[in-house]
């Protein structure tokens, strides 16, 4: 797999051993929080950088992250916490393993800039189940911290105490929800909460919390360092920085990159070698498998950053690329999508229990060629019948694949119903 | 406050108000499941969506707070929509077996659907089967038909406070269900029946037996606690078949204990007496009621003639209603004889001097939610008042501190702030020393009844606890009540109140144990605490045994403190009637048996512990034979030709005991004006002994002759037979093995049995429970043991 | 119950968490015991519950809303393909099927001999490397082929 650097995140690709304390530090790691430490910088002012620029949030849904951690409670009496989201599970996702194992410090370095602006008294990065070295590397990236009195009590001698901890998943696609996540490290299944409250008043342990992804985590110490206004500057207006993109499928190099919001999707598929075996470009889903495809015709007129995903009707999301070429049967390609999410609701609210598991068996009757004329209606009304309608948005997850299949790729599905075999 | 409306229909409500409850207060229905005002919000059934005007999407009315100015409508076509969506949903894996369905005629999942036409057409693929689950005797289920509405599941953790129930696996495949292979065993488990929108949870013990548009409803009030819990009973061809909650905030809110809820079996008993029998020659015949009753008044007149109307006594259980208690008391003192009581638990009497009226809880039972700190002495909580504990549990919620002298630790399902573990004795000693604890943190002279007890640091840690804030209780429970030590605890207790500022009061080992006072059923005091003929309380009666006995509804055997004195004191009269619903032990001592009717056949009054009067009818007709306990002693008083029994009907003795026609809210008044803990003092002794000491419980299902006789109570875990237990040391102390048989002793008798070590336990103690057959052959509920390796 | 080693991890794991927060411990605590018995049988289950003050049914809840706890024994290797989208784009399904044929079982099943229990896995997070699968849950194997299959059977059979 390749790994393409960028100046915020895979800065320290080319040294040696780099997600060593001393490699992170070399490359002027850490400077950010002594900075901030020796100077005691007012919340605020972190805050403000954050918001100018224009840093949104990784994890998927874009949200500023300036403005998030605004909404943390300034004066609250008791303790607050700030919890990192590395359960990175979402099909064509892969990103967040690559900073815990390449720059696990970038993230840590991160996390105690904003357990000081934000106030908290401890910090929890929730580690996806199924990638374990990434979690004892991690772990060992703490302890490295903490010898360097970069965690623990009295960090630099700023009088200022923060300690961060791993929680390690154990396979729950769902946990990477804000609120399942919250509930997992209390010891509970994985079940989302209904907001309101939101965490920043109701989070972990029923305290005031932040949470973040991974990268939106590790792009700050850079922020912090540079200033807002050159984060900005990396990416375009309204969608600052640079951001790695994950590509899988199709390509000749899948990997990840990390390049400026707002590059021509043309461009990364460039970088990733182009489609595979020069194939033709089918399909894309931009943004991890829960947002709507994309024909590749559309993608390649498309730059990569929000405002432009989402103007064309898909999102963003974590910049999960899925790259398909020509071969790619579309109704098996949602078959296995809608296998994921019917395995993955959580089983708490009706229309995704339930409706999650119709549209699986319905589509799976239409790859199996036992399709009915009917069966897109239905799967279209359904598929209506969840969105918008659930607890978290696995609900919408399970149902935009499905929709945007048939709004680009319903012909396929006919054929599939009326020859009971595939176009492709 | 906030103004909003909800279609069309304009409302101010509180911030923090959700859409749910700002239509409930409208009057406008919005479909739920998973919705319950008692519980937390889940949102998980999705079936209350609404459309709110600027909303990007339906929300759920019981989850979604209201803001200034929204604009809600609730059966707007896009609403509807929603719901119909969600319907369909539910159904699509939702058993059609209506028509079979336990629930049927009383599902929420019926109602609905049936409003919203049949959707489930749509879905052509197989329906999802899940595996049966065994819950234990009193809950039935059928998981195939559940609904994931999680009210059970958090009926558990919110309410009964233990999670018995849980959501396991996920998605789709998830299920309802206990930790494998547990039952659920909690008392209170009974109410996730009701709680059940489906039929997913239904009544065991009333599985099948009949649909619910052929049950009548009748109202009653359950006498097994001192609560007094309001029924709804149903009836089916003049048979007691369910009983359920009947809602009343101020008492038993929405809930039932398992024993109010499934005690009716015991009504339906094999075991029920249905005609009057007499003994002929060692033999027991059916006799007509005229013979029967001619028979018992001469055989009491010719005692009251030849010995004296002194050698006549009677013993009433506390949960006899107000009307036939007053009317055994009456019949009693017209005789001449002042032995009458009800206190048949109790073992000291040294308050009946001391008292000023009626012990009760010294405050409102709705008020128990509100304390901020409270103390409860000698208790077996949660057993013996389920309802009570579950309030207190809601109080610690909220942040008050629970304090606790207990010889006794259960699992309270809450957090207890402070603990002494003290043997039953110990209890005196430990009281003396909160008092004394007080004291000294006021600044104030120690009083003369804490002598020099010794301050230990769990005694000064509910000292300090008790000394701060507003709302404050303490409570003394059956194993203080019923302890010969009583009347020193209760000097304390009301001690201990003064100084922190606390009320204090009993939380009640009966029924009707406020009404039997009220009634008049103790000696020395007529009815509405009226200066009555004086006599001998319980244990005086059985110590010397009286010629003629009256027995209302008590079977001494399992009643009575001491049930070898009791059993001994029925053998040694000469004359015995037994009012009883329940062919009994009096078997064997009786001279004559009349089957009378438990609460359900009978119209009559509780007085709750709170002091609160509740009348009801009886719900069905007395079975057979049987007549009501109120009639038959009205007969006997006139064969007696006492003065004073020409009474029509139940509603004019009540009229007669509370000097006023009974619905009349002053007859209320004048009894909130008999409840009275205001004691004088008795002397306090701090002397400590080194003699093993029986804790003696009443184990839950064996309080009344009706729970003893309810079958699937009785296969409970609550109800496996007592074993005993000790603490470790103490076991090593006598040689004795953790789960080894040992030889008790108590009083004359001895039995075998298994005893288990519980480290919980105070050192030098036995907890042995009573009122059950296999300790019938011991002693008093308290009092030194002696125990050998068997 | 559990060996003094897993109960030190498992100390290490509660001492992350606000003291009167042991329940956060849980699925280290699982995790840590199924390292050490392979599976998570009732005993397992209601002793975790014990020792972190849980009732048995919420550890219950949690070791079967969490895909990669063994709810049964399993063969000695648990190899666990993802069969995900991403991954399936790059082979998956031949390396399934080259998985099975070699161990002579299906998805969900067991080798006769207990050694190899084989499950289709969801996304690893990890699809760059596709396709790929995981060794009894903590190793994962990348960029896989038919040739590495043989390799890792031939590694596994070795042990
Ligand atoms: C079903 C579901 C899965 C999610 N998975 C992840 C995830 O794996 N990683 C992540 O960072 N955010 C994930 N999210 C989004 C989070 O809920 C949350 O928005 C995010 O962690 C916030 O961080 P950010 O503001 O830095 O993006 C998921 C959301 C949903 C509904
Ligand atoms: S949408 Fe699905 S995953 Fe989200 S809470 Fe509802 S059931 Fe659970
Ligand atoms: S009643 Fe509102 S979601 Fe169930």
């Amino acid at each position: 797999m390749v790994i393409q650097g960028g100046p915020v995140i895979f800065n320290t690709l080319h040294l040696p051993e780099p997600w060593k304390l001393s490699t992170y530090e070399s490359a002027g790691g850490y400077a950010a929080l002594k900075k901030i430490l020796a100077d005691k910088t007012p919340a605020e002012d972190v805050i403000n950088e954050l918001k100018t620029s224009a840093l949104r949030g990784r994890g998927g849904a874009g949200f500023p992250t300036g403005l998030k951690w605004s909404f943390m409670p300034r004066n609250y009496e008791g303790d607050k916490y700030l919890v990192c989201n590395s359960d990175e599970g979402e099909p064509g996702t892969f990103k967040d393993r690559d900073i815990l194992r390449y720059n696990p410090h970038a993230l840590i370095e991160g996390m105690i800039i904003g357990g000081y602006t934000l106030g908290a008294k401890a910090g929890y990065n929730y580690i996806h189940g199924e990638i374990w070295a990434e979690y004892e590397r991690f772990e060992q990236a703490l302890e490295e911290a903490r010898a360097a009195n970069l965690l623990g009590k009295n960090i630099l001698g700023s009088g200022w105490d923060f300690d961060i901890h791993a929680h390690h998943g154990y396979g729950a696609y769902v946990c990477g929800e804000e609120t399942a996540l919250l509930e997992s490290i209390e010891g509970k299944k994985g079940q989302p909460r209904f907001k309101p409250p939101f965490p920043a008043s109701f989070g972990l342990y029923g305290k005031p919390t932040t949470i973040n992804n991974t990268e939106t985590l590790a792009s700050i110490p850079w922020i912090v360092r540079h200033g807002g206004q050159k984060f900005l500057e990396l990416g375009k207006p309204n969608n600052g920085g640079t951001k790695i993109f994950s590509v899988s499928g199709h390509v000749e190099k899948p990997g990840n990159y990390e390049i400026s919001l707002g590059t021509p999707f043309s461009e990364l598929l460039e970088m990733a070698g182009g489609v595979k075996g020069g194939r033709r470009l089918k399909a894309v889903i931009p943004g991890g498998s829960s947002v709507p495809v994309l024909p590749g015709e559309v993608m390649m007129d498309l730059t990569m950053d929000y405002d432009s995903i989402a103007k064309a009707g898909s999102y963003l999301g974590a910049g999960s690329v899925i790259v398909m070429d020509d071969t790619v049967c579309m109704v098996r390609a949602l078959e296995r999508l809608s296998y994921f999410y019917f395995e993955e609701s959580c089983g708490q609210c009706t229309p995704c229990r339930e409706g999650a598991g119709w549209l699986y068996r319905v589509v799976h009757r239409i790859e199996h060629g036992q399709g009915r004329p009917e069966d897109l209606d239905l799967l279209d009304s359904v598929a209506g019948n969840i969105m918008g309608r659930t607890i978290c948005a696995l609900g919408d997850a399970a149902a935009m694949p499905v929709q945007g299949m048939l709004k680009h790729y319903r012909r396929e599905f006919e054929h599939h119903i009326e020859h009971k075999k595939c176009l492709a | 406050m906030l103004n909003i409306e909800i279609d069309g229909k304009p409302i101010e409500v509180e911030a923090g108000t959700t859409v749910m409850e700002a239509a409930n207060r409208l009057g406008i229905f919005i479909p739920h499941f998973c919705y319950h005002k008692k519980l937390s919000v889940a949102g998980n059934c999705r079936m209350c969506l609404v459309q709110v005007e600027k909303a990007p999407k339906p929300l759920p009315a019981c989850a979604t707070p209201v803001s200034e100015g929204m604009k809600v409508m609730t059966r707007s076509d896009y609403a509807i929509a929603a719901q119909k969506g969600v319907m369909e949903f539910l159904l699509i894996n939702h058993p059609l077996d209506c028509p079979i369905c336990d629930q049927g005629g009383e599902c929420q999942l019926q109602d609905l659907a049936v409003g919203y036409g049949g959707s489930s057409s749509r879905y052509a693929e197989p329906k999802r089967v899940v595996v049966e689950k065994n819950l234990g005797p009193l809950v039935a289920t059928d998981m195939t038909r559940c609904i994931h509405c999680t009210r059970c599941v958090r009926f558990g953790q919110e309410i009964a406070g233990i999670m018995e129930m849980g959501q396991a696996f996920r998605g789709e495949h998830s299920e309802i269900m206990p930790f494998i292979d547990k039952t659920i065993d909690s008392e209170l488990s009974g109410n996730i029946i009701d709680l059940c929108p489906v039929g997913a949870l239904t009544s065991k013990p009333f599985r099948y037996s009949a649909r619910n548009w052929e049950l009548s409803r009748r109202k009653g009030v359950s006498p097994h606690d001192s609560l007094g819990s309001n029924l709804q009973i149903q009836v089916k061809n003049g048979r007691v078949m369910r009983v359920l909650p009947l809602e009343n905030e101020d008492i038993n809110e929405c809930w039932l204990s398992d024993r109010d809820r499934f005690s009716y079996e015991g009504l339906n008993s094999d075991e029920r007496l249905t005609g009057p029998m007499v003994k002929e020659n060692g033999k027991w015949v059916e006799a007509d009621w005229q013979a029967a009753l001619t028979l018992v008044a001469s055989r009491l007149r010719e005692i009251q003639v030849k010995d004296g109307a002194e050698q006549i006594g009677a013993l009433a259980s506390p949960t006899q209603t107000v009307e036939e208690l007053y009317l055994l008391q009456k019949l009693m003192r017209e005789l001449g004889s002042g032995n009458i009581d009800h206190r048949l638990r109790q073992s000291d009497f040294r308050l009946d001097a001391q008292a000023h009226g009626a012990f009760w809880l010294g405050m409102d039972v709705a008020d128990l939610n509100k304390l901020d700190r409270f103390l409860v002495v000698g208790s077996t909580l949660r057993k013996d008042h389920p309802l009570l504990a579950l309030r207190l549990r809601h109080a610690v919620r909220w942040g008050a501190g629970m304090n606790l002298i207990n010889p006794v630790v259960e699992d309270y399902l809450c957090k207890v702030a402070n603990k002494a573990i003290v043997s039953p004795e110990g209890m005196v000693s430990a009281l003396a020393a909160l008092v004394r604890a007080l004291a000294e943190s006021k600044g104030e002279a120690v009083p003369a009844v804490a002598g020099n007890a010794e301050v230990t640091p769990e005694i000064r840690a509910i000292a300090d606890s008790m000394a701060g804030g507003e709302k404050k209780g303490i409570f003394i429970g059956n194993l203080a009540q019923h302890h010969p030590r009583f009347a020193e605890m209760a000097t304390l207790a009301q001690e201990a109140a003064r100084l922190c500022g606390a009320k204090w009061g009993v939380l009640g080992d009966s029924g009707n144990g406020v009404g039997a006072i009220a009634a008049g059923a103790i000696p020395g005091r007529a009815a509405m605490g009226h200066q009555g003929l004086v006599g001998m309380d319980v244990a005086e009666m059985l110590a010397s045994p009286r010629k003629a006995v009256i027995l209302l509804g008590a079977e001494p055997e399992y009643d009575c403190h001491d049930p070898q004195a009791a059993l001994a004191a029925m053998k040694q009269a000469e004359f015995v009637v037994a009012l009883s619903s329940y062919k009994h032990g009096a078997l064997d001592y009786a001279d004559v048996l009349l089957p009378i009717s438990p609460f359900t056949e009978t119209s009559g009054s509780f007085i709750n512990i709170e002091g609160r009067i509740q009348s009801f009818n009886g719900a069905v007709k007395p079975l057979g034979e049987t007549r009501p306990a109120w009639k038959v002693l009205r007969v006997l008083g006139n064969l007696l030709n006492l003065p004073g029994f020409e009474f029509d009907s139940s509603e004019a003795v009540r009229a007669e005991v509370f000097g006023i026609a009974a619905p009349d809210p002053d007859a209320q008044a004048r009894v909130c004006k008999l409840l009275d803990n205001r004691i004088e003092p008795v002397a306090v002794s701090l002397a400590g002994s080194d003699k093993i000491e029986r804790i003696g419980e009443v184990p839950i299902y064996q309080a009344d002759p009706i729970v003893r006789r309810a079958t699937s109570l009785q296969r409970t875990a609550d109800a496996a037979p007592p074993v005993a237990r000790a603490s470790g040391m103490l076991l090593e102390k006598l040689g004795l093995g953790d789960g080894g048989m040992a030889v008790i002793r108590h009083g004359q008798g001895s039995i075998v049995i298994r005893i288990d070590r519980d480290d919980r336990l105070p050192a030098n103690c036995v907890r042995l429970p009573g009122a059950h057959a296999v300790t019938q052959a011991l002693g008093p509920l308290f009092g030194e043991l002696t125990v050998e390796r068997a | 119950m559990l060996s003094a080693e897993s109960l030190a991890q498992i100390d290490k794991e509660i001492a992350k968490y606000p003291v009167e927060q042991r329940q956060s411990a849980v699925m280290s605590a699982l995790r840590i015991a199924q390292v050490e018995k392979g599976w998570l049988s009732n005993e397992v289950m209601d002793f975790v519950a014990h020792y972190l003050g849980m009732q048995p049914v919420a550890v219950y809840e949690v070791a079967t809303f969490y895909n990669m706890y063994n709810m049964k024994p399993l063969g000695r290797h648990k190899l666990c393909v993802c069969t995900n989208l991403p991954c399936k784009l790059m082979g998956a399904d031949r390396i399934a099927d080259k998985l099975k044929q070699e161990l002579g079982i299906e998805f969900g099943e067991t080798t006769e001999d207990k050694e190899f229990t084989l499950v289709e896995g969801e996304c690893m997070g990890a699809c760059g490397d596709a396709p790929l699968l995981l060794v009894n849950n903590h190793r994962m194997e990348s960029f896989l082929d038919e040739g590495k299959v043989d390799a890792l059977l031939d590694e596994l059979k070795g042990k």
